[in-house]
């Protein structure tokens, strides 16, 4: 059965329904994302893509609120319009999982904080998260967090709702901060670099003046790249400060060319075609990058990696295996710690608990998902058997 | 301000309780002589003032864990503290509870520039850091005017801003993660020097939870290369419209400055008389703009800020030319308080934000207000992000006078949750705006929130009353639904 809400009294009504029949519901916006997670199937399905549109924006209160399920491409649009921009520029996750492009809703990208390479640099989706109202598990209409960019009044539920993958508040309506778009940008590429040099060049790039955007590693072409933006005579200043840094050759591309560049790193290109392989989604601190990831490469089969956040996160790839053999050897890799999530794999995979593998005991999230959805309604099961 | 009742059975079991603590901690960290409390009395928010049960000073994560398990097991309450420089009552004692001061956690674990970070214990100030790592060129963003005392286990409780809030963002914004004790003594770790765990983002909830989830004994800190440089420009305005406009302009040509500060005519004449820094006294508003990062952005930014200012009415323009000069531009600003305390006895410092927008009706809705409850009020205003500091000015020796001040003050936040924007954008709820929580949240948003601290804290003993306008039995939450606004359980002590 699929529901197609349009106000939040007919989502009450639905959860009310779930509630009294105790039969779990699939919540999500255009399901783009839904080959990520545990392997969960409901009879009843809500969609949230009825909550679409852009309801307020004041672009010099740097604020916007819109449906949940307004399609991202929506939002971008209007921002552009204004020269404004979303910074944690989140990737566009659903061809890796067979989609369409560009199908993503907003409430999607926040359900599972996602962020792009600007991350580490100016915040993931949860900073950006303002504010919500939606229907909790209880059938309750709760909101939380503000409208406006700084506001500490009472728990920040926003920041515990994003990455919570729907299975605390079915979102109807949110708030986040958006800001300038930067002026102009360019990118820095160092070729013929192994892993180790990369990461001390982006160790070094991370740490200067020169304040890149994005720095990441590109293992197949061996080249680091660099991004820099803002203001015309800044981003020049600073091309030649980080250029100066970094005492190698370097090619300096053009806006348009570093953004189709970034946008390729962002959206994984270079993952997009095998969908048969494993993903992973690894963080770890970025001076731990590149340890021994020519063990953990040659210990998978048919294994590649991107390393992005100047090494904080990597993206693995490998043809599928043994799970506990794939954990075993990515444990080892992150010995400095860090967390790994499988993003993409085959239903058995996707069985395990491994999935989301939490850092604090499962029974206290439990209690934290009671808190808002006390008979595990909402995707009961995507993110741990136990949540 | 009514707290809740003392509970007789914790009183009576003082004695053993105290003997408990001291069995684990020391003779030396745990005391229970009025006299020797008096410190703890109040925070920063000194027109409250309560003698705890106890005040215990554990010295590590073990031992907090430690203190915590014995207040479990006797189910005597706990108010944890920084440095005590709330200015919202955070950490008010209770007169039956232990007051669980941070202070002696207090060094500097790890400095890993490398990965860009800093590991501390609560205890550091948050100046501290900074200058761990000034000399490496590094800093950490965040800076309450208060950085010289308070500690960075306060700013976490708090989700505390500053000035550079605007291009910096909040604590929550540069932390990696957290050591943090449950009431029940469990210790959790949450992230570490990498980013985003997934699953539930427990270090988000956790900041700005004041002090009423659990303890933190770590932080992990996000450090930053210090900007080359920094450049701070002045103007004045004939009306808050134009300096409002002034703003909004300088944000829609793309530019987000380190800090944008406004200062209505009061705040100007008394931070003038106070440190002659040269303010147009002539001026209704006066902003500040500061622009760090590269030589060459700062003076291309500036010069575009100056435009823009000049276009909008703005006069009598400076601009920092030295580091003397941005220090100068700055010194009214950071003196504001003082300024304020110079010419009147007492004052009484508020922390709304609203949409910038609405600015010029706010201001003159306060003068409204200013004269209906026969209060002077100064303001101070983080203009870039909308976060109003009105300063009322008062006398706590004239009968009446603090109940008007914070009559008038509450009347200023519910003008600031009317025209869209919120109670508190950077002091916290506490106990100052506890009982205001209801403007902004309907009583199943409230329940939600006591859901989620039930999750963690069942008996209420962590920090209770403080953010919440009622108690709360967890048990009971549970199965409590809420109709048609109707209060629950209404025989509960509300305060």
């Amino acid at each position: 059965m699929d529901f197609l809400p349009r106000t939040q009294q007919e989502l009450v009504e639905i959860i009310q329904a779930a509630s009294a029949d105790d039969v779990p519901l699939s919540v999500c916006g255009n399901g783009t994302k839904q080959g990520w997670g545990r392997a969960v199937s409901f009879e009843r399905n809500v969609s949230l893509c009825g909550f679409s549109g852009i309801i307020d924006y004041a672009p010099a209160e740097l604020v916007l609120t819109a449906g949940a399920g307004t399609p991202l491409a929506e939002i971008k649009a209007a921002l552009a319009a204004e020269n404004q921009h979303l910074a944690f520029e989140p990737p566009d996750l659903g061809p890796l999982f067979g989609h369409a492009a560009e199908k993503a809703t907003i409430g999607g990208v926040l359900a599972t904080n996602l962020s792009g390479p600007r991350r580490p640099f100016a915040g993931a989706a949860r900073d950006f998260f303002l504010g919500f109202s939606g229907v909790n598990g209880r059938g309750e209409i709760v909101k939380a967090g503000g409208k406006v960019v700084k506001n500490v009044t009472g728990y920040d539920l926003p920041k515990l709702i994003a990455g919570s993958f729907g299975t605390l508040v079915a979102m109807t309506e949110i708030t986040i901060k958006v800001v300038p778009a930067p002026e102009t940008s360019c990118s820095i590429i160092v070729d013929g670099l192994s892993p180790a040099a990369a990461s001390q060049m982006m160790t070094v790039a991370l740490g200067s003046t020169a304040d890149p955007s994005a720095a990441a590693y590109l293992p197949s072409a061996s080249q680091a790249i660099f991004r820099l933006e803002g203001s015309g005579p800044s981003v020049v200043y600073r091309c030649q400060v980080l250029t100066d840094l970094l005492r190698a050759p370097v090619r300096v591309v053009a806006a348009a060319e570093s953004r189709d560049l970034w946008q390729s790193v962002r959206d994984l290109h270079s993952f997009r075609d095998n969908t048969s392989q494993i993903l992973w989604l690894l963080s770890a601190p970025p001076a731990a990058f590149p340890g021994d990831i020519d063990a953990l490469t040659r210990g998978l089969p048919d294994c590649s990696y991107l390393a992005d956040w100047g090494g904080g996160r990597i993206w693995l790839a490998h043809a599928v295996t043994d799970i506990g053999e794939a954990v075993r050897a990515i444990r080892r890799y992150l010995g400095q710690g860090g967390h790994a999530t499988v993003i993409r794999a085959p239903e058995d995979w996707r069985q395990s608990d491994r999935v989301f593998a939490p850092d604090v005991p499962v029974a206290l999230l439990r209690k934290v998902r009671a808190a808002f959805d006390p008979l595990r309604l909402f995707n009961r099961g995507r993110l741990h058997s136990d949540l | 301000m009514l707290m809740p009742p003392p509970d007789s059975a914790a009183l009576k079991a003082a004695p053993q309780f105290v003997a408990a603590l001291r069995d684990v901690l020391g003779v030396d960290n745990v005391m229970s002589d009025p006299r020797a409390m008096r410190p703890y009395e109040s925070d920063g928010l000194t027109a409250y003032r309560q003698i705890p049960l106890a005040v215990a000073l554990p010295r590590s994560t073990a031992e907090v864990s430690a203190a915590l398990k014995i207040a479990h097991r006797f189910g005597i309450k706990v108010v944890p503290r920084g440095a005590g420089t709330s200015l919202s009552g955070g950490a008010l004692p209770l007169a039956d509870g232990l007051l669980l001061g941070l202070g002696k956690l207090n060094r500097i674990l790890d400095i890993d520039l490398s990965n860009r970070c800093a590991v501390v214990q609560p205890g550091v100030t948050n100046l501290a850091i900074s200058h761990a790592v000034a000399g490496d060129g590094f800093y950490y963003a965040p800076d309450p005017s208060s950085q010289i005392a308070c500690s960075i286990g306060g700013n976490v409780a708090e989700n505390s801003g500053g000035v550079h809030c605007l291009k910096y963002g909040l604590t929550t914004n540069n932390l990696l993660g957290l050591e943090i004790v449950l009431m029940d003594g469990e210790i959790i770790r949450l992230g570490g020097k990498h980013l985003d765990s997934g699953l539930y983002d427990l270090m988000g909830l956790f900041t700005g939870s004041e002090g009423l989830l659990g303890v933190i004994t770590e932080v992990t800190v996000r450090l930053l290369r210090r900007p080359e440089k920094a450049r701070a420009l002045l103007a004045g305005f004939a009306t808050s419209e134009s300096a409002g406009a002034a703003v909004a302009a300088v944000i829609g040509a793309g530019i987000i400055p380190a800090g944008m500060e406004m200062m209505d005519r009061p705040a100007i004449h008394a931070a003038e008389d106070f440190v002659h820094a040269g303010y147009p006294l002539d001026a209704e508003a006066l902003l500040i703009v500061e622009l760090d990062g590269p030589q060459v952005e700062v003076d291309d930014l500036i010069a575009r800020v100056s435009a823009i200012a000049v276009a909008h009415g703005g006069k009598g323009l400076r601009i920092s030319e030295s580091e003397a000069e941005r220090l100068l531009i700055w010194a009214g600003r950071k003196a504001a308080f003082p300024a304020i305390g110079r010419i009147s006895p007492d004052y009484y410092c508020m922390d709304g934000t609203i949409p910038r927008s609405r600015l010029p009706e706010v201001l003159a809705r306060m003068t409204q207000l200013s004269a209906l409850h026969n209060l002077r009020v100064a303001n101070v205003f983080h203009a870039g992000d909308g976060n109003l500091h009105p300063l009322i000015l008062y006398d706590a020796n004239k009968p009446g006078e603090l109940e008007a001040a914070e009559a008038f003050g509450s009347d200023i936040l519910r003008l600031c949750v009317e025209v869209g924007g919120v109670l508190t954008g950077e002091h916290g709820v506490g106990v100052e705006k506890r009982d205001l929580m209801p403007t902004m949240f309907n009583e199943v948003d409230l329940q939600q929130q006591m859901r989620v601290k039930c999750a963690f804290d069942d008996g209420n003993l962590l920090n209770p009353g403080k953010v919440f306008p009622t108690l709360q039995r967890c048990a009971e939450m549970g199965a409590m639904h809420v109709r048609g606004g109707q209060l629950p359980h209404p025989e509960l002590p509300r305060f």
